[in-house]
């Protein structure tokens, strides 16, 4: 392969490299659907965030502080 | 070979730029495509902002997903409820994929104005849109006035005063 077609191939290969697509401000339809985040039920997330910062007794974890009695 | 690259890499870039070169902004010509009005929640008859050429019209895109919408499509329905004697519209551009997804929102926030359906964006492609939502505000001849990107409830008053400027201008 001479210099001239591998600097071609280059070329078209470096201009369809698409790995990331560029989503449109109207196309993010799908993007905004609930089953795209990555909380999947908001309940179950704040159940799961109290148990946490009430066992770690963590300040600032979840954003709330708590004394490790798993009381409030 | 240079050459051969350098001409390569032009063309590739020139084109680029073509295919971007229409940006609609304040002073350019509004771009006017076929699409199906939204009569009886169903695609109808096919119109283009055109078709509403010889009144000040705010073509306004939204979606169901886009927050600020919530808030935008109530604020045009009053503003176009009282200037619609003078010769206004509101012309809306949903791009919503699925047609349901549009008469959900409109269900909880209806309008008078027409809806037109372009489910597959090529308005805002055309438009080369940042942001939903983005309004044009477009003059009786079809030429831009005046862009507007997102929506918060205070932008009332500064739509309102443009349309009396432009309906005092007349």
């Amino acid at each position: 392969m001479n210099i001239m077609t591998k600097s071609v191939a280059m070329i078209i290969g470096i201009a369809s490299i698409s790995a990331c697509s560029y989503v449109s401000p109207w196309e993010k339809g799908n993007l905004a659907r609930p089953e795209m985040g990555f909380i999947t039920d908001p309940t179950d997330q704040r159940l799961s965030d109290h148990i946490y910062f009430s066992k770690e007794a963590s300040s600032s974890g979840s954003a709330v502080s708590g004394g490790g009695c798993g009381c409030n | 070979m240079k050459l051969l690259i350098h001409s390569l890499l032009t063309m590739f870039f020139s084109i680029s730029i073509a295919l971007n070169s229409y940006s609609a902004e304040k002073g350019s010509r509004a771009i006017s495509i076929p699409l199906k009005l939204l009569e009886n929640s169903k695609a109808g008859k096919t119109v283009g902002v055109n078709t509403y050429q010889g009144k000040l019209i705010y073509v306004d895109f939204w979606a169901s997903w886009c927050g600020p919408c919530r808030k935008s499509l109530p604020i045009l329905n009053e503003i176009r409820a009282q200037y619609s004697n003078q010769g206004f519209e509101v012309v809306a551009v949903n791009v919503d994929e699925k047609l349901e997804d549009a008469l959900k929102f409109l269900e909880k926030y209806p309008v008078d104005y027409p809806i037109l359906l372009d489910p597959k964006g090529s308005m805002p492609k055309a438009y080369n849109i940042k942001g939903m939502p983005t309004a044009f505000l477009v003059d009786e001849t079809g030429k831009i006035i005046y862009k507007h990107t997102g929506f918060k409830k205070r932008d009332r008053k500064k739509i309102e005063k443009l349309i009396n400027q432009h309906l005092a201008s007349r």
